[in-house]
């Protein structure tokens, strides 16, 4: 195995994470809910009443965490590399739309809620979208 | 109350993510790309978010009401099965195609890139098959005879 030490971040990753975990447990400490993202945004295209507004408020807050960011720490914000076609990226969002709804849960859901309630259905969801990650990226990197 | 702390908890949570570079599909691929040159960096984003979320969740699993005074809606269902582990296995691949999974999708279609836009309008769309599917796997179900062999 071959380290990339250009790009690994250890200290931003961490940094990050941290406040990801801030936020997680912020959600179901102040709010009572599971910050999953693929549950939240899901659940508005089976809406029910009175179990719309909570999910509007969080993702108008995640949709607009550039922009701010951006206000607060000028040049924070990296500009993203996207390597996929258009086909691909239409594709991989079917798949990841399906799938995590199917599953019950995506990285933020299973990976770091499922894993700090130390829940073995999300170990066992984690380890499979994880390992499923790793055979796609090499399929497509190193065999096609 | 509740309101402002949906709103600024989500937007906390998109700051982390850009914070740690994991609204890079490139960046996510680097991790995935175990045969390459491996970049470890989303390895370090989950452990630093469980670190926190440990004991943050090993606190609210005494309540009945958040601080807030909400009710606690933590998940209940403890089923590994096959919808949970193909459902998985789907969301994996899509990962690995496009790196984006669905927070960084919403982060980065908010940065007005024109790619997580098509990638988010694609998610939704996957979301909303799931519901068809969902529903008629349920209404399949509660025939009499169907589905109880």
């Amino acid at each position: 195995m071959i380290i990339d030490w250009t790009h690994f971040t250890p200290w931003t990753a961490l940094i990050g994470g941290v406040v990801l975990g801030i936020a997680s447990a912020a959600f179901i400490l102040l709010n009572g809910r599971v910050l999953g993202i693929s549950g939240i945004l899901g659940g508005l295209l089976a809406p029910r009443r009175g179990d719309i507004n909570w999910r509007v408020f969080f993702l108008a807050g995640l949709i607009l965490a550039p922009v701010t960011l951006s206000w607060l720490i000028p040049g924070v914000v990296a500009a993203p590399r996207i390597e996929a076609s258009n086909l691909a990226i239409v594709a991989a969002g079917l798949l990841v739309g399906l799938g995590t709804r199917y599953g019950s849960g995506c990285t933020s859901g299973h990976g770091v809620c499922g894993l700090s309630r130390l829940s073995p259905r999300s170990l066992v969801a984690t380890m499979a979208f994880m390992a499923s990650g790793f055979v796609t990226v090499y399929v497509i990197r190193h065999l096609i | 109350m509740t309101r402002v702390s949906e709103f600024f908890i989500g937007l906390l949570f998109g700051w982390g993510l850009l914070i740690s570079g994991m609204t890079d599909p490139g960046k996510v691929l680097g991790f995935l790309d175990l045969a390459g040159a491996w970049d470890p960096s989303l390895a370090f984003v989950m452990g630093g978010a469980i670190l926190i979320g440990v004991a943050g969740f090993a606190v609210a699993k005494k309540r009945t009401t958040s601080f807030l005074g909400s009710a606690m809606h933590l998940p209940t269902s403890r089923d590994i099965d096959r919808r949970l582990i193909i459902g998985s296995l789907m969301f994996g691949a899509g990962w690995g195609l496009a790196g984006f999974c669905p927070g960084p999708g919403l982060v980065t279609m908010g940065s007005g890139e024109p790619k997580a836009v098509l990638f988010v309008a694609a998610m939704i769309g996957g979301m909303a098959l799931f519901e068809v599917l969902d529903r008629r796997e349920r209404s399949l179900s509660i025939q009499p005879g169907r589905g109880q062999k």
